[in-house]
């Protein structure tokens, strides 16, 4: 009870801290510190993975944990640092419009998504069920952040935060997915990444920039 | 010995029948207006005899209607004989009516003290016109507060506005005073027709229109929404709330000073007051929507008026959006103590109203004693622009001080009067998690948010507009012929000053009176005070506040420090020239300008506001910068309904062709229409 | 026992009038080393004191009385807020005069004291630095009310005795809503401070300064007791802070001798140790132009907001 106890604490503090990560990625100019804040959140996304896994002896979610691990701490942080490297991005900031007006927004999402958890969370019985509300707010934020920017990296960084956003939810709603499904999530993940990399180099190849507003001139008149 | 005794007597009866004692006092101001028709040209007469009178008349109603709070009374309700064939006129004094009574008194004494200082010959109508207006300005607000029916009620309602009209319009010759008073009362008739259609929805089909009756009345939801949306709407028009505010920064600063003071303080008060009157009192039931509506309106008024106030350059102009935001604040209270009252929890919705009401006195002296300093700096220096003044307290010693007391209320410092209610407000606000509706026990508290932001606004805005005024150096040189305002308008000022002081240290009393009408309207009032030092409105361990503390604290070391650097140290000062960083050239003209203090308001709030920036090039050989800002809200909502307007009436007015035959036969023709469809 | 409390409550005031400049010395010391100056003295702050008090008063030509009270009254408000806020005992008469809601108000007064006296000389700097002071102080108030707002929700009070009690009386759990109000504290402290990503102390950098433009005109005894009040005001607000996250120690009923001076020690650990961590924040970060100081104060609302809702969300078991 005691160890439970200890471990419902530290969760909640691991699902604020994935909170907190969804806006700094919402309000940071810098690419590379997109990148390394990707990495701390897929890092908390093992750590909280791994308690639940010890907490409820689920031996498939130590599996998902270090999936996670390999994946979105180590691999997908690689090839993106490895990409924006290659393409020369390191110094391609974001130039955002009113930061305080799209963290207001930003709050607005979050009060969005707690009120809609909460009868979600009454439901659940996982001991993650508080965090609901934390991972759909995940999710709106990444969303939002793919909103709001212009450049090709960080709208694909935006959407593997929104898939860490739905990976959170499954595990706090229904002890993670079953094994097929996340294997075969992360292997689409790796694809996206891929073939999104090829596209980077196209695109900049075609205008010399990875401006996305650039692809505005593709319509037809 | 003898006529003590009947003043006793006198006394006596006036204790017991307070209703009769104050619609005597308000056909007193009637009597007074009548008197100044008498010798209408005569400015001794009028400010030395008839405005004192006037003054006196406030302080018994304040008297009075004090009495009647603090001695818990039961209503009292009393027929006149005049009236419609089968609806006398219905009057009735509560706890509610005597708060605002009382409010009336209070800041009605202060104001018509400082007016008998005030008004000089020469300056637009003649002075027992004015009188005759203002009088009866006064006497119809008292009797707004007392009508018990609807019929009375409109008919003070509309002699307010328009007595209030011709006191804007006094100096008629000049076209914005007429445009701004058109507008005005354009404003003030939409908003009486959506508070008559609101009472034809509360008679509730028995087309009874007594309050009595209305108060019986059984109405659907559908109906008690649409009751209360109308007198949202109406009231809100008259309060200056966003987005019917347009008004107000246009009237406030075309009327004398002590017409606008009255007006901001106490007249968009009677809006407050009819907005409680139906919503807690008339109307028998109440959704927590309403609250939610009136909150956000609330909340956005303040801020909106918060801003707007930043970046004014007429020091009048200011001082009006600064009343659309205490109005909002007042409204934020409102709605939240509907919300509260809605969702079962009446005493925090006690909590709330008391910090609507006493904000709602507050804001009465405060802005009252800022009114008529502006009054006093126009009439010393005939300067309204912010860019003009400044240095004033050197010249004024006596309005600064008084101005100063006002600032610092205004924005909501401790220990003056607008904290305390301020202070209610935010602790209100902190017990809306409790609310028993997702999202919105979420939301709500953001409020509070909003709330601070508004207040800090408020205080950056009075540092401006004090700073500017009577602080630094003199912007023009003709302002050291600036001078000293006279007793009777010293006399005025010290009056409200000394109420924004009274309640700021005591509030006990005020939160009593406030706790009469939280009573009568949602059944609970906020705890007593645990001791006479202090406030705690909910618990002693939760929050407590002492202004006494406060004040006595500060003074004390404040005294102690000084003596002690006196007696340790040394008390040498040398004069020199101002420092400034060592820089030679300096003169007035670069001190911030009240431009330059909205300048980061402007930055950081661009959304709000329409800006046009014309910036010099570099090749300009008078190189001039100029800003011109508009309210967005006014653009796009009044610019296309009068320019429809405008097109709709060039559409007809071939109509008037100024042959007399023609508009004959239009009446020949209308009468004809009539009697085929009558017959 | 009323008596008594009047005594600590006395003690209580004079230590930290008494302790104030040390913990400026203090910050200014550890800053030195972090960034590998020679330090000056922990007794600088003093002896600048005591130098100031003894150089004669330059004022203005034309400064009004207004001006020449303003350091008075503000020193004043100071020495209010360090009687209201716990630092080593809770049982203290004066603290019932507000609580930290009413706190925010009294750190406004001085602010609006200091900003109308800065523009009463007329100069371009002055007026400057009150017009930059006033839009930090409406910047920082709602974050810090929202961090007094989710003190209220976990504490059920706003009282901060009552604050420092429900703490004794409960055992403390880490709650992420509490490291969200401490951030956004934190972040609030540095901007009212006149502190690194906002403002520069020791900067007197014509355009970018805050604080130092608004005491530009003043000298001598004047000044002395502004940096004595801004000295407190740091002061106080560590208090605040520490009596918000940190009270552990502080003597809660017994206010006998032993557990006061346990008090005092513990005070004295956390003053140096929060002291540090202050440097060590303003060292690392660089100062912010004066329109970034929007987006900190934003991010300082926005920890405060999260600690509420979170609080709200999973708040259900905290105490359980």
């Amino acid at each position: 009870m005691l160890k439970s106890h200890f471990v419902i604490e530290l969760l909640k503090l691991l699902a604020a801290g994935m909170l907190l990560i969804s806006f700094a990625m919402l309000s940071t100019r810098r690419i590379q510190r997109l990148i390394t804040l990707y990495m701390w959140q897929g890092a908390i996304l093992f750590l909280s993975t791994a308690l639940v896994a010890y907490d409820a002896g689920l031996t498939e979610l130590y599996f998902s944990a270090a999936l996670t691990l390999l994946l979105k701490v180590i691999a997908l942080p690689f090839i993106l640092n490895w990409l924006v490297r290659r393409l020369g991005a390191q110094r391609e900031n974001e130039r955002l419009a009113h930061i305080p007006a799209t963290m207001l927004a930003g709050l607005l999402l979050v009060i969005l998504a707690f009120g809609l958890a909460q009868p979600i969370s009454v439901l659940a019985a996982t001991i993650m069920r508080h965090t609901i509300g934390i991972a759909l707010a995940v999710i709106l934020l990444s969303f939002l952040t793919m909103i709001m920017r212009r450049k090709a990296i960080a709208q694909v960084i935006g959407f593997l935060a929104m898939e860490n956003g739905l990976f959170f939810a499954a595990a706090s709603a229904t002890y993670g997915m079953p094994m097929v499904i996340e294997l075969g999530i992360a292997l689409d993940l790796l694809v996206a990444v891929f073939i999104l990399g090829i596209f980077f180099f196209q695109i900049r190849e075609q205008f010399d920039s990875l401006d996305l507003h650039h692809l505005e001139s593709l319509k037809e008149e | 010995m003898h006529s003590y005794s009947w003043v006793q007597s006198a006394l006596a009866t006036a204790a017991a029948n307070r209703l009769a004692t104050v619609s005597l006092l308000a056909a007193f101001w009637l009597l007074l207006a009548a008197a100044g028709m008498m010798r209408p040209h005569n400015i001794r007469y009028v400010a030395r005899i008839l405005f004192p009178l006037g003054a006196l008349g406030a302080l018994a109603m304040f008297c009075a209607a004090g009495s009647f709070l603090l001695s818990g009374s039961a209503p009292e309700t009393m027929t006149l004989a005049v009236g419609l064939p089968d609806l006398p006129f219905h009057l009735r004094l509560d706890a509610l009516s005597a708060f605002f009574l009382l409010v009336l008194g209070m800041a009605g004494a202060g104001i018509s003290t400082f007016a008998a200082g005030y008004f000089r010959s020469g300056e637009g109508t003649a002075p027992g016109l004015l009188g005759l207006h203002y009088h009866v300005f006064l006497a119809s607000m008292a009797v707004v507060m007392l009508a018990d029916d609807a019929y009375l009620f409109m008919v003070a309602w509309e002699a307010m506005a328009l007595s209030s009209y011709f006191l804007v319009t006094s100096q008629h010759r000049i076209a914005e005073i007429r445009q701004a008073g058109f507008l005005y009362l354009l404003m003030a008739h939409m908003g009486a027709v959506c508070i008559l259609l609101s009472f034809g929805i509360m008679q509730g089909g028995g087309w009874e229109f007594t309050f009595a009756a209305m108060r019986g009345a059984a109405l659907t939801p559908l109906r008690a929404t649409m009751a209360f949306a109308l007198a949202l709407a109406g009231f809100g028009a008259k309060a200056g709330v966003v987005p019917a505010h347009v008004w107000l920064p246009e009237a406030h600063p075309a009327a004398p000073s002590p017409v606008s003071a009255m007006m901001s303080g106490l007249m968009l008060k009677t809006a407050i007051y009819g907005l409680l009157r139906v919503t807690f009192d008339l109307l028998h039931v109440r959704f927590w929507q309403w609250g939610l509506a009136a909150l956000a309106l609330g909340l956005f008024s303040g801020l909106f008026g918060a801003i707007f106030a930043t970046v004014q350059t007429d020091m009048k102009r200011l001082l009006a959006y600064s009343s659309i935001e205490n109005i909002g604040l007042i409204l934020t209270a409102v709605g939240l103590a509907v919300l509260f009252a809605a969702s079962h929890l009446p005493l925090f919705a006690a909590l709330a109203l008391a910090a609507a009401l006493i904000h709602v006195l507050n804001h009465s002296l405060f802005k009252s004693i800022l009114f008529l300093t502006t009054g006093s700096v126009l009439h010393a220096t005939r300067q309204r622009s912010l860019g003009k003044l400044g240095g004033l307290i050197r010249y004024m010693p006596w309005v600064a001080l008084f101005a100063l007391v006002g600032t610092l209320a205004i924005a909501g410092l401790p220990p003056l009067n607008g904290f305390v209610s301020e202070w209610l407000l935010l602790q209100a606000f902190l017990f809306t998690p409790q609310l028993p509706h997702t999202f919105v026990n979420m939301l709500v508290p953001l409020g509070a948010a909003v709330l601070a932001l508004t207040v800090a606004l408020a205080a950056y805005v009075m540092v401006k507009f004090y700073g500017i005024v009577f602080l630094g150096r003199p912007r023009e040189a003709s302002l050291d012929q600036a001078h000293h305002s006279n007793w009777l308008e010293r006399a005025g000022l010290a009056w409200l000053a000394a109420g924004c002081i009274a309640i700021g240290v005591q509030p006990q009393l005020a939160l009593r009176a406030a706790g009469a009408v939280t009573g009568m309207l949602v059944g609970q009032t906020v705890a007593g005070s645990p001791s006479v030092w202090r406030i705690a409105p909910i618990a002693p361990e939760q929050a407590s506040y002492s202004g006494w503390i406060f004040l006595s604290m500060i003074l004390c070391v404040v005294a102690i420090t000084f003596l002690a650097v006196r007696l340790l140290v040394h008390g040498r000062v040398r004069r020199a020239p101002p420092w400034d960083c060592g820089y030679r050239w300096q003169d007035a003209r670069m001190q911030d300008t009240a431009e330059g203090f909205g300048q980061p308001i402007r930055l950081l709030f661009g959304a709000f506001f329409w800006m046009q920036v014309h910036l010099p090039s570099p090749a300009d050989e008078q190189p001039r910068y100029r800003v011109h800002i508009e309210d967005r809200i006014r653009r796009a909502l009044y610019r296309p309904v009068s320019a429809m307007v405008q097109r709709a009436a060039d559409a007809v007015s071939f109509l008037q062709s100024g042959r007399l035959a023609l508009y004959l036969l239009f009446s020949f023709l209308t009468l004809l229409v009539l009697l085929v469809f009558a017959l | 026992m009323k008596g008594i409390a009047f005594v600590w409550q006395l003690v209580e005031v004079a230590l930290a009038i008494a302790l104030a400049p040390l913990l400026t010395g203090w910050i200014a010391q550890c800053r030195s080393w972090l960034q590998n100056r020679s330090a000056p003295p922990l007794t600088q702050p003093y002896r600048m004191l005591r130098k100031l008090f003894h150089k004669e008063a330059v004022v203005a030509d034309h400064a009004s009385p207004l001006f020449r009270a303003a350091p008075y009254v503000l020193f004043g408000a100071m020495v209010l807020a360090a009687a209201i806020v716990p630092t080593i005992v809770t049982d203290l008469p004066f603290a019932r005069a507000a609580d930290a809601i009413a706190l925010i108000g009294l750190f406004a007064t001085a602010r609006v004291c200091q900003a109308l006296a800065a523009m009463d000389i007329g100069t371009a700097f002055g007026s400057m630095g009150a017009r930059r002071e006033m839009m930090i102080g409406f910047l920082a108030e709602p974050a810090i009310l929202m961090v007094f707002f989710n003190a209220f929700l976990l504490f059920g009070t706003t009282a901060l005795p009552g604050v420092v009690d429900h703490y004794a009386s409960h055992p403390s759990v880490i709650d992420p809503s509490v490291i969200f109000a401490a951030i956004g504290f934190v972040m609030v402290l540095l901007a009212e401070n006149a502190r690194i990503p906002i403002d520069n102390p020791a900067t007197h950098l014509e355009l970018t300064m805050i604080h130092e433009a608004m005491v530009l005109e003043y000298s001598g005894r004047h000044l002395a007791l502004i940096e004595w009040a801004s000295s407190l005001k740091l002061f106080n607000y560590t208090c605040i802070g520490i009596a918000l996250f940190l009270p552990w120690g502080i003597a809660i009923h017994g206010t006998s001798f032993g557990y006061v001076l346990f008090a005092l020690a513990a005070l004295i650990a956390k003053l140096a140790v929060c002291g540090a961590a202050l440097a060590l924040i303003e060292s690392l970060s660089a100062k912010l132009r004066l329109f970034r100081a929007p987006e900190f104060l934003a991010l300082a609302f926005l920890f405060a907001v999260l600690g509420l809702l979170v609080h709200l969300l999973m708040g259900a078991n905290t105490s359980a």
